[in-house]
């Protein structure tokens, strides 16, 4: 089966792409730690602060006159959750001065290492081990980061252009559609008539329309976003394993909860199968209902970030090289990579709509033995 | 590991922006949108299937015109030719008809002729008749003045007098 094809290709690249990312991940302790040449940029951090959440939404830097960087940026609300006694603090993030000065408020102390909150101690320190990790406690941080503000952006963007795409049908009824309308009809009924039906069935299809339109464009939209290589765009949002964590966790519930009887029954009493072989299948089964919204979840996450990182990586050969003659190089290279991603944005949203919607699919249909 | 170990934050707000924008984009975008699509769908369908009844309908009346054409020419043949077959009767009759008056006018002519003929014939009949007595008056007068001269004048006489 074809699908299984790619479904094994994409896995096994998503477990490549997962292993080269542990490595860069480790680069970059590695280069912090020989961090001691000040004039080399560090392209490892760089890259990784790029594709990670951010307290601020960088704009850009200015140097002062006595040589200093300070970065320019949008502050964003920060909300954390304390646990014992429960209470709710927000504060802006520009408070932290990014990471350079802890905050108090109330009888806690909040330092910023690294975009991640801790308890620090009155006098704002934090304290490591042995091995330099800190082990202070963090708050329950819910804070509206870069990610959940793009987030919000494009649900609002979402809402402000289907709302309008469906105002049109209801002005101009029974008419061809015309202008943004005449853009998206085609494409809703691409998800419509050839992920949702084919995969569903006609008959029974109406019913998860709604999630899988959403999901399609949300995906799509946020995925356009992060190619945007500043405000609003810019931020890793699908790229986020939370992100694809909550979506392909969508993907698991719904499946589950309208998996119908022959859905179980594949599951706990696969018919024609050995008695003797039920135990091992249900295992099996079992691990199945997870790996395949697992699948989704890695899939998403690491074409993304992977897509991310290529372009960064070619922009950072100018400060690795440290010349601008590899500037014409790296142009190129990343306009090619653009385009590429730009198919791959759409790509990525069709094959999450398209799994969802199968693996739907084969939990409602009815078998006939 | 920060990259693949999902952020608690991140999860909380984009289950609730997913959530809602589910709920906002089912209600308002996409059930009109394909509740419009349908309904679109359907009546093309349905102005399709009218069109494909209508010319059906079409071809049934164009077989009914020609039915009523076939007829109508049928029908003016037949009548074309009952008018030829009167035409000839009756140029046939005016024909026979004018025959026999003419034969019946020829007829009746030759009869005044042949009377006029008979008319005429006792008509000098009785001329001659009465000149004969006339000459015979004449001779007897003059036989019985002169014997010869009364011989010629009924020599002179009958030979003047020709008959015919």
């Amino acid at each position: 089966m074809a699908y299984n094809t790619i479904k094994r290709s994409f896995f096994a690249v998503s477990v490549l792409l997962l292993l080269s990312l542990f490595s860069i991940a480790s680069e970059h302790v590695n280069a912090q730690a020989n961090h001691s040449n000040s004039e080399k940029v560090d392209v490892n951090k760089a890259i990784f602060d790029h594709i990670s959440d951010n307290h601020d939404w960088h704009l850009w830097d200015v140097t002062d006159a006595d040589g200093t960087v300070h970065a320019v940026s949008f502050p964003l609300p920060i909300i954390l959750i304390n646990t014992n006694p429960f209470s709710i603090t927000t504060f802006m993030s520009s408070e932290f001065h990014h990471g350079h000065s802890p905050v108090t408020k109330g009888k806690y102390t909040y330092v910023m290492h690294e975009q991640k909150i801790y308890y620090a101690d009155a006098q704002g320190n934090l304290t490591y081990d042995d091995k330099g990790n800190i082990i202070n406690n963090t708050p329950l941080d819910l804070s509206i980061t870069k990610n959940v503000s793009t987030l919000f952006l494009a649900a609002l963007l979402m809402i402000l252009i289907f709302m309008s795409c469906a105002k049109a049908y209801k002005r101009r009824p029974g008419l061809a559609p015309k202008g943004l309308q005449g853009f998206l009809e085609p494409i809703i009924l691409f998800v419509k008539d050839d992920i949702v039906i084919p995969n569903i069935g006609e008959k029974k299809h109406a019913r998860f329309l709604p999630y899988l339109l959403t999901v399609f464009f949300f995906i799509w939209i946020l995925n356009m976003m992060g190619l945007i290589p500043f405000f609003p765009g810019s931020a890793n949002v699908t790229g986020n394993i939370a992100v694809t964590f909550v979506l392909a966790l969508f993907t698991l519930i719904i499946t589950n909860v309208s998996g119908n009887k022959d859905y179980w029954k594949h599951i706990f009493a696969m018919p024609g199968l050995p008695l003797w072989l039920l135990p091992i299948m249900i295992v099996v089964e079992l691990i199945g209902i997870i790996a395949k919204p697992f699948a989704l979840m890695i899939r998403l996450f690491a074409n993304i970030t992977a897509g991310h990182i290529v372009v960064l990586s070619l922009v950072s050969l100018i400060f690795v090289f440290q010349t601008l003659a590899i500037a014409p190089v790296s142009v190129a290279f990343v306009l090619f990579m653009d385009v590429l991603e730009l198919f791959v944005a759409a790509l990525q949203a069709y094959i999450f709509t398209m799994l969802s919607a199968l693996f739907i699919g084969l939990a409602v249909q009815e078998h006939h033995h | 590991m920060d990259l693949v170990t999902p952020g608690f934050g991140l999860v909380f707000w984009t289950t609730i922006t997913f959530v809602l924008l589910m709920f906002l984009l089912g209600k308002f975008a996409w059930k009109p949108i394909i509740g419009a699509v349908n309904a679109r769908n359907k009546s093309i369908e349905d102005a399709l299937k009218l069109a494909e009844t209508t010319k059906e309908e079409m071809k049934q009346l164009q077989a009914d015109n020609e039915k009523i054409i076939a007829e109508a020419r049928r029908e003016r043949d037949a009548l074309l030719k009952e008018a030829r077959e009167m035409k000839d009767q009756l140029i046939t009759q005016a024909k026979k008809e004018a025959s026999d008056e003419s034969q019946k006018i020829l007829q009746a002519a030759k009869q005044a002729i042949e009377n006029e003929k008979k008319n005429a014939i006792q008509e000098l009949k009785t001329k001659v008749a009465e000149i004969s007595i006339e000459i015979a008056e004449k001779i007897l007068a003059k036989e019985l003045e002169n014997k010869k001269a009364s011989e010629d004048i009924i020599s002179n006489s009958l030979d003047r007098l020709t008959l015919n």
